[in-house]
């Protein structure tokens, strides 16, 4: 691309600009347009999960539905609430998408196929992960209403303390493969990390879906407590974004769970034809995307005091522990950094599997334990309690 | 002086950071002040990065806006009484001015060769260079190895590390009903809901 600019006679600097602008405009268009296709899968196959048909009156199995309720959304009155503080509350749709979306810059969409290979890409998934608080906690505030304070408030807990095991997690990978850019994680992947470290990759999985807001964490919107939570003041468009930047990012967490643990791009013949390696990944992420909306259509939510205290007891001890154990293993392993091949990885990859296997019994052993414990003690709660109740 | 892509980004940076600054300080609107004290720190994010140092730019965005911030915002929003700040609420302007300027003179003068031109010797830290080598492409890792390496920064980087053991130990103590001696432990979720659902069951 920089190459053809340069021939006709750009200088480098503007030929590498102009290369980088439209490289962002194809990425932020692709993953808008998206959206549109993906809100229209997710509604088709929770209606799949609910015994329903989901969308089916517009166009062919209702494929244009999305559309018509984007035409429904922009036409709709815009209204800013009285005593909202116009300038905060209108800035904070804009960021929801915008903090999304800069997550795809440094996503590998094949070989060589990337915004830019950030060397500290890792860092950055987190740092920008961290813009997408400040709209919750932007548009919770400015709204002037008790419910989205409350919403923000709950927000804002859960998504810190979720931050947590996540960087726990995502440190795993760059361990495992001696690099925090995703492109050499993708390298790095001659067996899936899926394979060696499934524990991380649940543990990544888990505080992602806390971290995206959805079921069963959506406390931040919970419909029957909150009105809608955050959003409650928002309408039209502006709503729009919210929604778009929501589901943006639950697909963008598939996307990124496909990155550091299922491959990437890869697979047969995709490091030669790029494009391959693109319909690769879309499918991996669909596949992890598939996990997300399975467990967002079947798990009732949780409550705030049962969100908090399985982050902190469970999942954060859990993942400190994972790391300690997979990176002392990785150490143990002789030669680990010069995998270079499926069959340098095997065994490595298979004596990771065998640990996290244990650490998988010894966490669900713990877990029995205490789930009789807990029973055991309602019981006997109940016991007294209902006596009297009995004469 | 010539003007360069990088000059440019310099100064568009600077104005953020600059005007981010002095926004959060005029602004009456404490929560106003939050955001804008984080549109500066990004700034300096972006500054980061035009000096290659893009751990430092990772690193600032994550604790500055991502942890700090956010916990000033967290405390201006339980508090929505002085949301409003309608006037001066103390009289320490006058120290804090002094403060400020001085630092600013300091800090100035030591980085900057200001120092030398006007004739005052070994002052200037001598943190301009004319012409900087380049980074070295793999300035991460060589920092991580410097860490741990016994002849760079062991102890420093291992003193640190036990000074936020000691926080983190701190905060877990100091919000643990039991060490508070009077203090009630506060109702859980578990107590109410026991007492209420299981008499009807």
């Amino acid at each position: 691309m920089t190459d053809i600019l340069k021939d006709i006679g750009l200088s480098h600097d503007l030929a590498v600009f102009i290369a980088k602008l439209l490289g962002v405009v194809v990425v932020g268009t692709a993953g808008l347009l998206w959206t549109l296709f993906g809100i229209w899968l997710e509604r088709k196959v929770a209606g799949r999960f609910q015994d329903r048909l989901g969308p089916n009156r517009v166009g062919p199995y209702g494929l244009i539905q999305s559309i018509a309720d984007a035409i429904k959304i922009m036409l709709k009155e815009d209204i800013v609430p009285e005593g909202a503080d116009r300038w905060v509350f209108n800035l904070a749709p804009i960021l929801s998408v915008v903090a999304v979306l800069l997550i795809w810059a440094v996503i590998p969409f094949g070989a060589g196929w990337v915004g830019t290979d950030l060397s500290v890409g890792v860092l950055y998934l987190i740092a920008v992960g961290s813009l997408g608080i400040i709209s919750v906690l932007m548009a919770g505030w400015s709204s002037n209403n008790k419910y989205t304070l409350l919403g923000a408030f709950r927000g804002v807990a859960q998504l810190v303390s979720y931050e947590v095991p996540m960087v726990l997690a995502l440190i795993v990978p760059v361990i495992l493969s001696g690099s925090m850019s995703l492109q050499g994680i993708v390298e790095g992947q001659h067996i899936m990390y899926l394979f060696a470290i499934p524990l991380t990759a649940l543990i990544f999985l888990i505080s992602s879906m806390a971290e995206i807001g959805r079921a069963p964490f959506d406390l931040l919107e919970a419909e029957s407590e909150l009105v809608a939570g955050y959003m409650t003041e928002y309408s039209g468009m502006k709503f729009g974004m919210f929604y778009v930047g929501e589901f943006l990012h639950a697909f963008t967490v598939a996307l990124l769970t496909a990155v550091l643990f299922m491959g990437g791009w890869r697979g047969p013949g995709a490091e030669d034809f790029a494009p391959l390696g693109l319909v690769y990944l879309m499918i991996k992420s669909l596949i992890a995307y598939f996990v997300l909306m399975w467990v967002r259509m079947t798990v009732p939510r949780v409550r705030i005091d049962q969100m908090l205290n399985f982050n902190w007891k469970f999942l954060v001890p859990l993942s400190l522990a994972n790391l300690l154990i997979v990176a002392f293993v990785w150490k143990l392993i002789p030669n680990t950094n010069q995998i270079d091949s499926f069959g340098d990885a095997a065994i490595p990859t298979l004596a990771l599997l065998l640990v996290n296997l244990a650490m998988i019994a010894v966490v669900g052993i713990l877990l029995r334990e205490q789930g009789r414990r807990e029973r055991a003690r309602i019981e006997a709660k109940r016991a007294v309690v209902a006596q009297p109740v009995g004469d | 002086m010539d003007i360069t892509a990088e000059s440019i980004i310099f100064v568009i940076f600077s104005v953020i950071t600059l005007g981010g600054g002095l926004l959060m300080v005029t602004t009456r609107n404490l929560f106003h002040g939050a955001l804008y004290l984080m549109l500066s720190l990004f700034g300096v994010a972006g500054l980061f990065v035009l000096l290659t140092a893009p751990f430092l730019a990772g690193v600032q965005v994550i604790v500055y806006i991502g942890a700090i911030a956010i916990l000033i915002i967290f405390a201006i929003m339980l508090t929505p009484q002085v949301t409003q700040v309608v006037g001066m609420q103390n009289t320490q302007w006058v120290v804090a001015v002094i403060l400020a300027a001085i630092f600013f003179v300091t800090l100035v003068s030591v980085v900057s060769p200001i120092a030398d031109e006007i004739g005052v010797d070994n002052w200037n830290a001598d943190f301009t260079v004319d012409n900087p080598d380049d980074v070295p492409a793999d300035s991460i890792t060589d920092m991580g190895v410097k860490l741990v390496d016994q002849n760079h920064y062991l102890l420093p980087f291992e003193v640190a590390s036990v000074l936020l053991m000691a926080a983190l130990v701190g905060a877990v103590v100091m919000v643990n009903p039991t060490s508070l001696g009077k203090r009630t432990p506060p109702v859980t979720y578990d107590a109410r809901e026991e007492s209420a659902e299981d008499v009807s069951a």
